[in-house]
């Protein structure tokens, strides 16, 4: 390190910011803007519309619409969720290999539920 | 990694055993605490459309799990936390678009954010078992 020819100049832009920052900020808050629709919307049509039976809730998810929605609550509520997970582990979790294998099993995690949630909208939609 | 370090004598920003609580720095920490709860929300929904998807017997198996005394529990933590999460992140949205700093507004609506948690789900309860 006391022997690098690199300048302090270029050694600080190095550690600085990935430049990703502003991009995780706007996705939080354009997330967020449509999941205050398509939470307090899932939540009402499910009670409202259904009793919560097996019959009701499968003829419920054969509507084209019902199916889009549950479907896309899942999507921007898993990435939603993924981005506040990845910030309060980038606060607290400080240890290189703990942060690391932190932010891979956020990225998993989300990932694994949304392709359990999208195909099982998807056979409900289809068919049974 | 940057981690704590003990040599490092500079003031440390502060922290939750040094603050004296007052609802502003109260709804802060819900706020994380909630969203990192919806974590088991998103876990519960996903099981709840796979249960859906693999039949009558499943679904019925995991209604019977969640409609359980121990199931009504997570029902209604997870449910409040979505309701003072999402009321919450609308107070956020406000301040992002600049608006409702001020000390006594934030104040005011802090609270709100906290009333509105807690009557939400005993409405969204009220919906689901009264209705």
């Amino acid at each position: 390190m006391t022997h690098s020819l690199r300048t302090p100049l270029s050694r600080a832009r190095g550690l600085g910011s990935a430049k990703h920052g502003v991009g995780h900020f706007i996705q939080q808050r354009a997330t967020a803007i449509f999941l205050t629709v398509l939470l307090p919307w899932f939540a009402l049509s499910i009670l409202l519309g259904t009793d919560g039976s097996y019959d009701a809730v499968i003829a419920w998810m054969h509507h084209p619409l019902n199916a889009a929605g549950t479907a896309l609550l899942v999507l921007t509520g898993l990435f939603h969720m993924r981005l506040g997970m990845q910030v309060v582990i980038e606060d607290y979790v400080t240890g290189a290999v703990g942060r690391t294998v932190s932010l891979l099993a956020n990225t998993a995690i989300p990932a694994i539920l949304a392709v359990i949630a999208i195909l099982s909208v998807a056979k409900v939609f289809v068919g049974a | 990694m940057a981690g704590p370090q003990a040599h490092d004598k500079r003031p440390l920003s502060p922290h939750l055993q040094v603050w004296r609580w007052h609802v502003t720095m109260a709804t802060s920490i819900f706020h994380r605490a909630s969203g990192v709860a919806l974590y088991l929300g998103a876990m519960v929904l996903t099981a709840w459309v796979m249960a859906l998807a693999s039949g009558p017997e499943a679904y019925g198996a995991f209604m019977a799990f969640l409609m359980n005394p121990l199931g009504l529990l997570i029902l209604f933590a997870i449910t409040a936390a979505a309701c003072y999460h999402l009321a919450n992140g609308v107070r956020h949205l406000a301040w992002d678009a600049g608006k409702g700093f001020d000390p006594k507004v934030s104040t005011v609506t802090g609270w709100a954010t906290i009333i509105a948690g807690a009557v939400g789900a005993v409405l969204v309860f009220a919906l689901a078992f009264l209705a």
